[in-house]
């Protein structure tokens, strides 16, 4: 993958969670990760890895989930090895083609993990907007353009969307660190049993534009600002994993990313300031949610 | 013994279904294939399969699954009939460039649009290119053997791919007939446990399935598939003479009925044969030598051997239950006569687009088509080729 990606720590670090002993099919929605992964004759993958299509990782997965369920009960399979399942997409191929392979896999309680590396664009085919892209980012699809500057919408909010589906696990993490968030949520993830799902910022230095020796400084950019808060839900309980001291302004983050330059032009300070107060908006809910989801039954 | 039963086309596909005991059944409901997955969960809801029903959110789901299932070392199972075909094409294409063996009971309806949920043939002859074996069934007792050798057939080493058993939206799939089956530990012995070489579950040897393939190799991969093909008929005849000894049922790529000393004969696939064996048998009467080719397989398609059959006739007409749109005619027709072509035979040939979205096929259309030969062979004018039967004016 290019130097200055984001998604191969995530890719390794997730995989790292395993046990030792234990076995892992890895299902690979189409994109950069899997055409760079997995090109015939060779194979970057110790586990056993299944790519089909771009928009369903989580229903081919849920098909080999099934057969491992019909087949362990059956006695076709060794009863000392575990399996475990887990779901690598992108952005487009969770939030946008394959939000209904997603949803239908997690509602049927497949034993999975859906681990989505989040770049905010649709990478492999050349930056164009997603519903996960940032409001106000020039892609090839949202362009910066004299009347039109950049992406109008707002970004979609997939881990919620996820909490929806009452899930017994989903997490929002970054690889920060010495990746210890990213670890601890990849084995809380694989070892709940169940449908669990991940949702992880993975910068891309050819569609957000920053030096490819920038990446662990973008990472922690998009934490301190609470751009991307570090946060699980537990069985329908918030729990915040990091509440930066001094929150940083967005523009900390904004501003080493070509995809934002126009934000930064004279006249433009609107798109700043309104870019400031959805991530505020966003982080408030959160804090919201958190204290809503811990208060005991007794506290009225 | 076998058993005599009374069961519709679906019922016998969901008790086909349930004595192959697939690990894997992924489907979703669209008329007039549901009813196989409603008995089939009943199956799994009473626990007499070891199957594990998995009610996807779409058709697209369902052949993602079944192609997840089949590549995790089980076998996989599906119904559908055309939009849901329609929504699994993408699939359709990988499950075959896969190799895997999963079998599908395709209740044939016409696609869309405008909607319509009755019988033609628009749906399987949008796949016909896939990679998959098509098996069509004139009734609900060839629907079930169909799907009774069907595992062997795809399974076999030299084949490798993907199968799917056709048979009449409604006009097979609801009407309950008398049937044949075979007993349990007969099917179960027949059909045989699923060994696959390569699986996702293995632990012992982890693999990779479904790469990035370039100019370097995708080539050979599709010759591969194309050989699969090929192979594909010798198989297909191999397990019809071992279906054979067990039911005494006698299976092939297609069916002769009178055909042997016919002079004018049809070309046709599914429950419309049943009616044209019905004339057949009324114009013989009248001294009228007509028969039928009653196509069972058509991928691999059987051009060669076809050719062969049609060859002493005097007169051939094609019936398409979809038409191609091509301002030329149905694909069957196409396949037909490019086979005759192929092998020499030179016999003047039409072709009848038909009972498209449901159009009922009445015993006197099948009458107007000997017709329509008879005066072929008369006058040796065949006009227009491209013709449609049972239209209103």
């Amino acid at each position: 993958m290019c130097a200055g990606c984001g998604a191969p720590p995530v890719a390794r670090m997730i995989m790292r969670a395993l046990k030792e002993g234990d076995h892992a099919v890895v299902s690979g929605a189409t994109g950069c990760m899997e055409v760079s992964t997995f090109i015939y004759p060779y194979t970057s993958w110790t586990d056993s890895f299944i790519h089909t299509a771009f928009e369903n990782a989580a229903s081919t997965l849920s098909g080999v989930e099934a057969a491992y369920k019909a087949m362990k009960r059956q006695g076709k399979l060794p009863e000392n090895v575990d399996t475990k399942f887990i779901a690598f997409g992108g952005d487009g191929g969770t939030y946008d083609i394959g939000i209904q392979a997603l949803s239908g896999a997690m509602e049927r309680g497949h034993d999975m993990v859906y681990v989505c590396y989040d770049n905010g664009a649709y990478m492999n085919t050349g930056i164009q907007r997603s519903s996960a892209t940032p409001k106000f980012a020039d892609t090839t699809t949202s362009p910066a353009g004299t009347v039109i500057p950049g992406k109008m919408q707002s970004r979609k909010d997939l881990a919620k969307i996820m909490v929806g589906h009452h899930l017994p696990y989903v997490g929002q993490s970054i690889a920060l660190n010495n990746f210890k968030d990213l670890y601890e949520k990849a084995e809380k993830a694989i070892y709940t049993e169940g449908p669990c799902f991940l949702n992880v910022l993975a910068p891309c230095p050819r569609g957000w534009g920053y030096p490819t020796d920038m990446l662990m400084q973008i990472n922690k950019l998009a934490v301190e600002t609470c751009y991307w808060p570090l946060y699980e839900v537990i069985d329908g309980r918030y729990v915040i994993n990091y509440k930066p001291k001094n929150k940083l302004p967005v523009e900390e983050f904004l501003k080493p990313q070509k995809r934002f330059k126009h934000m930064f032009k004279p006249g433009n300070e609107w798109m700043i300031q309104e870019f400031q107060k959805e991530v505020d908006d966003r982080w408030q809910e959160l804090l919201d949610l958190e204290a809503i989801t811990n208060k005991s039954p007794n506290e009225e | 013994m076998s058993i005599r039963e009374r069961l519709s086309g679906n019922e016998a596909a969901a008790i086909a279904m349930k004595q192959i005991n697939p690990d894997v059944v992924a489907a979703f409901p669209i008329t007039p294939s549901t009813e196989i997955p409603q008995y089939f969960s009943t199956f799994v809801s009473n626990g007499t399969v070891d199957t594990e029903f998995v009610a996807v959110e779409s058709e697209h789901s369902a052949m993602s699954a079944c192609v997840g299932a089949e590549a995790a070392g089980g076998r996989a199972m599906t119904a559908t009939s055309a939009n849901g075909l329609s929504f699994m094409w993408e699939m359709i294409y990988i499950a075959s460039s896969m190799r895997l063996p999963i079998v599908m009971s395709l209740v044939n309806r016409a696609v869309s649009g405008p909607l319509n949920i009755h019988n033609d043939h628009s749906d399987a002859m949008g796949v016909r290119d896939a990679g998959w074996i098509m098996l069509f069934s004139e009734n609900n007792q060839e629907a079930y053997d169909n799907l009774i050798m069907a595992h062997r057939i795809a399974e076999n080493k030299d084949v490798m791919l993907p199968l799917m058993v056709c048979q009449d939206g409604f006009i097979t799939s609801h009407s309950i007939e008398n049937i044949e089956l075979i007993e349990d530990d007969v099917v179960k012995n027949f059909v045989g446990k699923y060994n696959p070489e390569h699986y996702l579950l293995n632990d012992k040897e982890p693999i990779s399935m479904g790469p990035l393939d370039l100019q370097s190799y995708l080539f050979e991969h599709k010759r591969g598939q194309a050989q699969a093909m090929i192979n594909a008929k010798q198989v297909i005849l191999d397990v019809a003479k071992d279906f054979e000894k067990i039911t005494g049922r006698k299976y092939s790529f297609f069916e002769e009925y009178k055909l042997d000393d016919a002079e004018i004969a049809i070309v046709c696939m599914n429950s419309t044969a049943g009616t044209t064996k019905f004339v057949i048998d009324e114009l013989r009467k009248k001294g009228v030598k007509a028969g039928l080719l009653k196509l069972r397989v058509f991928r691999p398609f059987p051009a060669e051997e076809i050719a062969k059959a049609l060859s002493h006739l005097k007169a051939v007409a094609v019936l398409d239950k979809a038409d191609s749109l091509n301002a030329v005619g149905g694909a069957l027709f196409t396949d037909v006569t490019s086979g005759m072509q192929v092998n020499k035979v030179s016999i003047p040939t039409v072709n009848y687009i038909y009972g498209i979205g449901g159009r009922d096929t009445k015993s006197t259309d099948i009458e107007s088509v000997f017709n329509d030969l008879q005066e072929i062979v008369k006058t040796g004018n065949i006009n227009n080729p491209y013709r449609y039967l049972g239209l209103r004016g």
